[in-house]
């Protein structure tokens, strides 16, 4: 493991208790000041591989990998306790629901202020303050007053914000964001990115970004890792996937986003027919066969990953 | 916050004058009063002096706007059993009612409380599984026949607690213990549903991301929210403990205000009925204001609204 490698995942598991593999050997890396960005369509397994990471998966689901490490430290290792004190310092998370994500019943300064209180001691005053400084920081106007408002008086777009400044307290080294803007309108969307982009550079931040938005991808991602019904099938830099797109299902992807010039009118936009199936265990073979114009009956057989390029690498029984 | 208590206390007097008017309504329903005082042996004529005594010759509506007025002033009327203003009546008793009604409504909260959020933690968990089963003998239970199990077990078996009257505390275990059971289920249930709401939130998601302590979670997090429901359900359990307490008091003969009811209803003195009801009344809507305004206080957005 290079130094850098702020996140390391080889080979996760998650299982649910209703019997349904949710993600199936899961593999990445994220490095400090780079954002891997985690794409797929709902319930491809990207927000449960966040979760699985953080600790916090929901009861009846079971987590197992070769090796979850937060800068060498395995947290699979590590008791609860210890991960609780990872998380918030460390390793911070922000959600998609701006609007549910914070307690109704606080404070934004009362909510911002315990995560420093509990990681870093050293009282109110000063985690307000630092609070109100953040709050600035992430473009929250008059912060200081902001402290005093509860989140029912914040727009969405001001609460995402919140958030984020909220999983700054503690100066994390990783942040994971799961689908940070997709419930904001688009102008704030744009703002929020162009925010969590600054923060990367100034801080050095390692994010893992989760998203179904190829736009977004290709807006603040470095890596990329396209995830289909648990696996990451496809895997590159940014500028070698929107070049040379590998897998059946990620090119299937891109072409359901219109790009300005390349689209004609008399020309149905494309799109994925049917959804992410549910994967039971003992499952062998490619899970997007069925949705594959592709498909093949070896596709029922064991997937061979494939490097189309050092640092690209997919699976499909197709050779590039 | 001053528009909110506004609102609320005009509802309130509303509620007040709802009541005032059903309770008059249904004394004079439950058939000639002056016959019930002057007794089975008086005369036509004792009852017509009665009846012009006690002001019942006058129009109803007339009877109705001076009881008001002089419930307004303090003025409950007399009570024709004991000869003395039913305010005094009220007044001597209050502190028994309270008392048992209090400690009832507390033991009640201390149990059912911890009971019901342990129960959401480990939802579907044994522990959940008995707590559920006891809320559910709890409201199957009637109290009566609870007061008597542990009459005689605790007062004739063991002899460790009294089972009637209330010279010291130890007079109010029993019917204290009988009247929070009748309270327990409805505020473990509420507690358990509330919590298991909280707990499966964004916003705890949220607190564990932050990585607070498990005791941060649930105590501070997901009670505070788990609250609100549980609150306005204490008010009107409260109110309904000292209602309930009618039956309590009088297997217990703890001089209450549920006695002194109990008794004016079987010997229709009707003045100390019309009050009991009309106090009761006002108590319940008293602690229903006050379970919303305490609401309002945990809420930020009941206050805005």
């Amino acid at each position: 493991m290079t130094p850098e490698t702020v996140l390391e995942v080889r080979d996760l598991r998650v299982r649910f208790g209703t019997g349904v593999d949710a993600v199936r050997g899961v593999s990445l890396g994220v490095r400090a000041g780079e954002t891997h960005c985690l794409v797929g369509e709902s319930g491809c397994g990207k927000s449960v591989t966040a979760l699985a990471v953080m600790g916090l998966l929901a009861r009846g689901a079971t987590r197992n990998a070769a090796l979850v490490a937060f800068r060498g430290t395995d947290m699979m290792a590590l008791s609860e306790r210890e991960m609780a004190r990872l998380r918030g310092d460390k390793i911070a998370m922000i959600f998609q629901e701006p609007m549910t994500s914070l307690n109704p019943a606080f404070t934004i300064g009362s909510q911002m202020a315990e995560v420093l209180e509990r990681h870093r001691g050293g009282g109110r005053r000063r985690a307000l303050d630092r609070a109100a400084g953040l709050l600035g920081r992430v473009g929250v106007s008059a912060p200081g007053m902001r402290l005093a408002q509860y989140p029912h008086q914040l727009s969405g777009g001001l609460r995402q914000r919140v958030m984020i400044a909220m999983a700054l307290m503690c100066e994390p080294e990783l942040l994971i964001a799961d689908e940070p803007t997709t419930a904001l309108d688009v102008t704030v969307q744009a703002q929020i990115l162009r925010l969590l982009v600054e923060l990367q550079r100034d801080l050095g931040l390692a994010i893992l970004l989760i998203t179904h938005d190829l736009g977004v991808v290709a807006r603040v991602a470095h890596r990329v890792s396209v995830m289909y019904a648990g696996e990451v099938v496809e895997s590159a830099a940014v500028d070698e996937l929107f070049a040379a797109p590998s897998h059946p299902y990620t090119r299937a992807l891109l072409a359901c986003v219109p790009v300005p010039g390349t689209v004609r009118r008399d020309q149905p936009l494309g799109s994925i027919p049917g959804t992410v199936p549910r994967m039971r265990p003992g499952f062998v073979g490619c899970a997007f066969r069925a949705r594959c114009r592709y498909a093949m009956d070896v596709c029922a057989e064991a997937v061979p990953e494939r490097l189309r390029a050092p640092g690209h690498r997919y699976l499909c029984q197709l050779a590039a | 916050m001053i528009s909110l208590l506004l609102r609320r206390l005009a509802l309130a007097l509303m509620v007040t004058l709802t009541v005032l008017t059903i309770s008059f309504a249904l004394t004079r329903l439950s058939g000639d009063i002056a016959v019930s005082i002057a007794g089975p042996a008086a005369s036509a004529e004792d009852v017509a002096i009665i009846r012009k005594t006690y002001g019942f010759d006058r129009p109803l509506p007339v009877q109705f706007v001076d009881w008001v007025r002089s419930a307004a002033s303090g003025d409950l009327g007399r009570s024709y059993l004991y000869r003395q203003p039913v305010s005094e009546l009220i007044r001597d008793r209050l502190p028994t009612t309270l008392k048992l009604g209090v400690s009832a409504l507390l033991l009640a909260l201390f149990t059912a409380l911890p009971l019901g959020i342990l129960a959401a933690m480990r939802e579907g968990s044994l522990v959940d599984r008995g707590v559920m089963l006891v809320a559910l003998v709890g409201q199957a239970m009637p109290g009566f026949w609870l007061a008597l199990l542990l009459i005689i077990q605790f007062g004739l078996n063991l002899q460790w607690l009294p089972i009637a009257g209330a010279e010291d505390w130890t007079g109010y275990v029993l019917p204290a213990i009988v009247l929070a059971f009748s309270a327990i289920p409805a505020l473990m249930r509420l507690t358990r549903s509330g919590m298991i709401d909280a707990l499966s939130s964004d916003y705890v998601r949220t607190a564990r991301a932050k990585g607070l302590s498990r005791a941060s979670i649930v105590l501070k997090h997901a009670a505070r929210n788990a609250a609100m429901p549980v609150v306005a359900i204490s008010a009107v359990q409260l109110g309904a403990l000292l209602g309930g307490s009618i039956v309590i008091e009088a297997v217990f003969a703890l001089h209450g205000v549920g006695y002194l009811a109990w008794e004016s209803i079987s010997k229709n003195d009707f003045p100390v009925v019309q009050a009991v009801v009309l106090f009761l009344a006002v108590i319940y809507i008293a602690l229903t204001l006050i379970a919303d305004l305490f609401n309002a206080v945990l809420d930020p957005r009941l206050r805005a609204a």
